[in-house]
């Protein structure tokens, strides 16, 4: 098995989210169940859906001044992010041309494109800002991460909708099995809460709209779910070959064992009911793991809680993983985040890579009417404690276009 | 010289590239010793046209080398406006 060959490590973690500005407040907050779900301003005071998961930080407490008039808000996200995840990793010497950064947003500077449009509208083309094209590129986060660690191995932006942040931790982990890099800085990024951006997900009928609760309506599982809820931030991952880990002495949370990829080619915006392809994505990470299901002890699962796509990943994860099911521990940690779209896989991963260093696997808010048709074990009112002993814990994404995700982190 | 079109510019290019105000002075190359790039000079250019009611056209903006050019073509540039 090349793929194999060079075994790859998680050394640093960096975020920040509606829970938190930093790993260590998001973690406290998915453990005690701290909603960062509030009301939005009377901008979207006509809207069907007037609230979402606004950053608890905002990039303009923590960044300087001068750099952030330059970014779009989802670069500023992505680039706090990236930048605790390598102090958490020491900030490691690297050769440059070994070093690469893999970070994913779904949508990319929108807001920055609509705010100069709207110069465009009022004051003319000669007052549009010549930082608004790097502001609206996708790969606009992973270009300005990349420029701040000096990353010459490669800068990449995989584009899977809901699914990129998790595409882009694979994405690197074959970036350093493959020998083209020995550190890379993986991660996603979105910020694009907008009233266009809430009214065309509206539209699609995919968002909660229980506005008199903004705090309760994202509640995976819940018999009262009725869509996602609208989320900002960014996570990053310092992704290293074990060899160069294990060289410097660096502190491992643990190994990023497995990435299974799959297309449902069913439906632009639905998931397959049958799971077929979460299916496949799901049992090729744990191949690739050299795992077997029995070895999953947690997964911090996509559970968005949208009515058709719990469902959807229910059935899928009960597939795979058959009778071992009722002993693993499932978190929907979007019930206190909200969706952050291309931000929620690296995010996500994050906090399982937390639960398996940590052993206690993070709640699900707002569970207090389980769907009978879920068939899970999901962890809510309290985290739980997790067994000790080699272990495999999972993250699964799914984005509009059919995209699946799953990831694999073992112990180490 | 106009030190309070200097001044003007000095916050300019303070507010645009964070450079302290006292290290603006008239002989300071924009790009060699001020860190303005291309397109941030773009954005100088556009909160000089604002600030002082000028125009000041893409083919100009290559012989503003310096501050010092900046400030003397603003000057120019109103008294004719």
């Amino acid at each position: 098995m090349t793929t194999r060959e060079r075994t790859v490590v998680v050394t640093g973690l960096g975020a920040t989210t509606p829970v938190g500005g930093d790993v260590a407040t998001t973690w406290e907050g998915l453990l005690t169940g701290r909603s960062g779900v509030r009301a939005l301003d009377e901008r979207y005071a006509e809207l069907p859906v007037r609230f979402a998961g606004q950053v608890a930080v905002d990039p303009s407490e923590v960044m300087d001044r001068v750099e952030a008039r330059k970014l779009d808000r989802c670069q500023q996200l992505g680039l706090i992010a990236a930048r605790e995840a390598w102090a958490d990793a020491g900030s490691p010497e690297v050769d440059p041309l070994r070093l690469g950064a893999v970070v994913a947003s779904g949508i990319g500077g929108i807001v920055s494109l609509l705010d100069n449009y709207d110069t465009l509208n009022t004051r003319g083309w000669s007052r549009v800002s010549p930082m608004s094209v790097p502001q609206l590129m996708p790969n606009g986060a992973a270009a300005w991460i990349g420029l701040d660690l000096g990353a010459k191995a490669g800068v990449h932006t995989p584009v899977s909708a809901c699914a990129s942040g998790a595409e882009a931790v694979g994405y690197a982990l074959e970036m350093i099995r493959s020998g083209r890099a020995d550190v890379v800085v993986a991660g996603g990024t979105e910020a694009c809460i907008h009233p266009i951006t809430v009214a065309a997900f509206a539209a699609m009928r995919a968002l909660s709209t229980r506005n008199d609760e903004p705090e309760r309506a994202s509640r995976p599982y819940d018999k009262g779910r009725d869509g996602f809820v609208m989320g900002e931030g960014a996570g990053c991952l310092v992704l290293e070959s074990e060899e160069h880990a294990r060289a410097r002495g660096a502190r491992i949370y643990a190994e990023v064992a497995g990435v299974g990829l799959s297309a449902d080619s069913h439906h632009i915006a639905q998931p397959d009911p049958d799971g077929a392809g979460a299916i496949r994505a799901i049992r090729a990470a744990i191949e690739l793991a050299g795992a077997d299901p029995s070895d999953v002890l947690h997964v911090n699962a996509h559970a968005t809680s949208t009515p058709q796509g719990d469902i959807a990943e229910a059935t899928a994860l009960r597939a795979v993983l058959g009778a071992d099911v009722d002993g693993v521990a499932v978190s929907g940690t979007k019930s206190m985040t909200g969706h952050l779209l291309g931000g929620a896989g690296a995010v996500e991963s994050v906090a399982a890579i937390l639960a398996l260093h940590h052993r206690i696997a993070p709640v699900t808010a707002n569970l207090d009417d389980p769907d009978d048709e879920i068939g899970l074990d999901v962890v809510s009112g309290e985290p739980r404690r997790l067994r000790e002993g080699d272990a495999v814990v999972l993250n699964n994404s799914f984005g509009f276009g059919g995209h699946n995700v799953a990831l694999a982190f073992r112990s180490i | 010289m106009s030190q309070q079109i200097l001044e003007g510019l000095a916050a300019i290019v303070n507010e645009v590239a964070g450079t302290p105000i006292a290290d603006i002075t008239p002989e300071k190359s924009f790009v060699d010793d001020l860190d303005i790039d291309s397109l941030s000079m773009v954005e100088v250019v556009m909160a000089c046209e604002d600030k002082f009611g000028v125009s000041i056209p893409d083919g100009e903006v290559k012989n503003l080398s310096t501050v010092g050019d900046a400030v003397t073509y603003i000057e120019k540039a109103g008294v004719t406006a």
